[in-house]
């Protein structure tokens, strides 16, 4: 138990000073056209939408809203590439991949700044997460594209042809990486259309890979919202579709592409439970629900967002936890000193807000740290319920923000039963010191995804998708290959 | 039944009541409705339980509750348990081949059948401690952490049988899923479902756990809907369909988000229709992470 004497005092007699990245080497357009067939062309109806910052609700830029129509010319620009790309000596395809992975590395500090200025998540996390595990992810699945055959023994492959994707606005570059990486090192060609609220760094990719190279028409990047993407997954001439967001879309996407013969790949929501055992290294611990439900605002499919504590600890890890809470600086993105960001978007802080209050009607205890937040922009404090129970929409429901439901357990069974008894199945987190216990609990978890004594860690090697409603498919390693190919005998 | 025809027999025959497999039990359909099966003279085979959707609810049930069990037994147990089902089908070889030239089989192909339906639960049997060295990962990520790859059973899958190869094409979509540590509850071929019933007979024979597998006979029409919709199942087979059933299986299927694997087209009696990823369709991917020390 913390005691004054023995308490964490980050709030005593001095202030950190800002230390603002800057941006005076970045270039952003005043407008972004549609990039199909290796070119920047205007959408066809000619309409266009504002991306903003959430950290100060200004306008970046305009980009093209997509329609119907400019998704059919992506995809035939597409098929049009299909034929040479898949054809072209698998060697020579994952040198391109090689050549987008380091040009990435060589503007890694533009992209992060532009990450950080669209989606509002703090420099620090798009600075050494998102932009280093984007090129790394290029750089892996290059290599597999004159390895193919070796993942898959007994069997030949053969590239889908063209594949849609659409990803969403948590990690836009990452995700892009994700998604771009390995349908291209397996021979597809590609139209990916970003998350309309954070599309700048998908553009500045599209400039990357013009700059790169790599033939027109291999990558088709469209901008727009939902329609836009009805447009790709309706899109008769697609013939996969990769998607990653809410598990309420992906099975509008799963019945739309019913009957339509076309392979997809559904990453979808999560409400992963973090269990923290009595014989846990406590501070390790609460490092590790701190990085579990905090990092990227929350805005994170595998956050930690329901903690599992047992009993016996509860009171010492949850009073820990609002100690280590009261510490986090919310604010500027662009600050080297930030923790916690902006929320991505005024929709998604409502949602986050009225998860605030259906907590507090359910009947659960609140808790926000005290840190001030800025004036303008869009902000959540860390917040934690306590005292609410496994019906609770706050318990059962991804609301997709730094918010964080504790619950006690005391055997293990009743741990392993409370953390399974979702519709998800994403990820999941376990604490303790016993190895055994370890290996039982990791493999009691119904989850895709399983950090012990540690948590939130990607990997361009390490296979990464969900069990039960989490989604369908994996992505990353070896394993990720299998969503852009063709199996035959 | 096939041996009524002996010329020397006087007796009569003692036909058999084909029913449904639940739970490792032989109950009739709840909903005590039937249909009749007819050999090609138009002679009566037998009554063939038309299971209701409440059959399946109660299959879903005992699979559901055999799952976390069957998936703990070891993969050296599983391969044993799946061997021990071919060997009790290798006795009673010529029950099932009788069954299927009763359904219409020409006699070399019917021994054909039942023989490569042994080989192929051999085949699977080998597969039990096997295909996780195949398809598992260690993954060598970039900071300091172990980190691997492993499978694991989806869990309970519903199967809708070929039409056309009522054991051999049973037996094939059946045995790779169990021998993953899935449970299933499979609908049997409509038209030849007189082996689905007496392969059961072998499952409960070879001390397949109760509630592993789970065997309807009914109309399809009438269950698939209820097969893709159920929102205990986390993945469903289903062979032949034509484009309408797919979609209606699939817009079903969606809202748990369940694995769909449709497989038409096909040739269950060819060799090459066995391999592990048939295995390998039916798991998911564990990926798990711990720190290493430095």
């Amino acid at each position: 138990m913390a005691t004054p004497e023995n308490k964490l005092a980050f709030d005593g007699g001095w202030q950190y000073s800002p230390a603002p990245e800057s941006t005076d080497h970045v270039s952003i357009r005043k407008k972004y056209e549609l990039f199909i067939g290796g070119e920047f062309v205007a959408p066809v109806q000619g309409k266009y939408f504002d991306t903003i910052n959430p950290a100060t609700e200004e306008r970046l830029s305009r980009v093209g809203l997509a329609s119907a129509g400019d998704v059919d010319k992506a995809v035939k620009a597409a098929r049009k590439a299909y034929a040479g790309w898949s054809r072209l000596k698998p060697a020579e395809r994952g040198k391109y991949i090689f050549r987008i992975a380091r040009m990435l590395q060589e503007r890694s500090r533009e992209f992060a700044a532009i990450e950080s200025l669209d989606g509002g998540k703090p420099i620090r996390e798009s600075r050494d997460v998102d932009v280093p595990l984007a090129a790394a992810h290029f750089f892996y699945y290059a290599g597999w594209a004159d390895k193919l055959e070796y993942a898959f023994p007994g069997r030949k492959v053969k590239p889908l042809g063209v594949a849609g994707q659409i990803i969403p606005w948590n990690f836009p570059l990452l995700m892009a990486a994700w998604k771009i990486a390995p349908a291209l090192a397996c021979g597809n060609t590609v139209v990916l259309k970003p998350a309309e609220t954070t599309p700048l760094t998908a553009m500045k990719l599209a400039e990357l890979i013009a700059d790169a190279g790599v033939p027109p028409g291999v990558v088709n990047i469209v901008t727009g919202a939902g329609e836009t993407g009805a447009a790709i997954v309706n899109h008769p001439g697609v013939d996969k579709i990769a998607f990653t967001g809410s598990t309420d879309v992906g099975r509008i996407i799963q019945k739309a592409l019913a009957g339509s013969n076309k392979k997809y790949t559904l990453e979808l929501g999560g409400k992963a439970a973090n269990i923290i055992f009595a014989d846990a290294a406590i501070d390790q611990a609460v490092e590790g629900i701190v990085n579990g439900i905090f990092f990227n605002q929350g805005h994170v499919c595998c956050a930690g967002s329901r903690l599992l504590v047992q009993e016996s600890v509860a009171g010492a890890v949850i009073q820990k936890l609002r100690e280590r809470m009261e510490t986090l600086i919310v604010g500027d993105p662009l600050d080297k000193n930030t923790d916690i960001g902006a929320i991505n978007s005024k929709q998604q802080l409502e949602t986050i807000r009225s998860y605030l209050a259906i907590g507090q009607e359910e009947g659960a205890e609140m808790f926000q740290s005290s840190c001030p937040i800025p004036k303008r922009g869009y902000w959540c404090r860390p917040t934690i319920f306590t005292g609410v129970s496994q019906s609770n929409r706050v318990v059962q429901e991804e609301i997709f923000g730094p918010v964080l439901a504790i619950q006690t357990f005391r055997t293990f069974d009743e741990a392993v039963t409370k953390a399974n008894n979702t519709p998800y199945g994403l990820s999941g987190g376990v604490w303790t010191d016993k190895g055994s216990k370890i290996f039982k609990m990791t493999q009691s978890v119904r989850a895709g995804v399983v950090w012990a004594n540690t948590f939130n860690k990607f990997d361009p090697t390490s296979p990464f998708g969900g069990y039960k409603e989490s989604g369908v498919g994996r992505e990353g390693g070896m394993h990720g290959l299998d969503a852009y190919l063709k199996l035959e005998a | 039944m096939a041996t009524a025809s002996g010329k020397t027999a006087k007796r009569l025959a003692v036909a058999k009541t084909y029913k449904i497999f639940i739970g490792g039990q032989f109950p009739r359909t709840e909903s005590a409705r039937y249909y009749t099966l007819k050999d090609r003279q138009g002679a009566v085979i037998a009554n063939i339980c038309r299971s209701s959707r409440k059959d399946f609810r109660n299959a879903m049930v005992a699979a559901r509750g055999a799952q976390d069990g069957w998936a703990k037994a070891s993969a050296y147990l599983r391969g044993q348990i799946l061997y021990r089902v071919a060997e009790m089908l290798e006795g009673r070889r010529e029950q099932f081949s009788a069954e299927l030239k009763l359904q219409g089989a020409a006699m070399r192909a019917a021994d054909k059948e039942v023989d490569a339906t042994i080989d192929r639960l051999v085949y699977f049997a080998g597969w039990a401690d096997k295909y996780q060295q195949v398809f598992s990962s260690v993954n060598p990520v970039a900071s300091s952490h172990f980190n691997f790859s492993v499978l694991e059973p989806t869990g309970v899958v519903a199967i809708l049988a070929p039409e056309a190869s009522g054991l051999l094409g049973l037996i094939s979509n059946i045995a790779p899923v169990i021998v993953g540590g899935n449970t299933c509850v499979a609908l049997a071929s409509e038209s030849m479902p007189l082996c689905a019933v007496s392969f059961a007979e072998v499952l409960h024979a070879a001390d397949v756990p109760p509630g592993v597998v789970n065997i309807l006979t009914g109309y399809r029409s009438e269950l698939s809907g209820q097969f893709a919709s159920h929102m205990d199942v986390n993945a469903i087979i289903y062979c032949d369909g034509d484009q309408q059933t797919d979609k209606a299986v699939q817009v079903a299927a969606a809202d748990n988000i369940k694995r769909v694997l449709r497989r038409t087209d096909v040739s269950w009696a060819d060799e090459s229709s066995q391999h592990p990823y048939l295995v390998r369709d039916t798991q998911e991917v564990k990926t798990t992470w711990h720190p290493i020390g430095k």
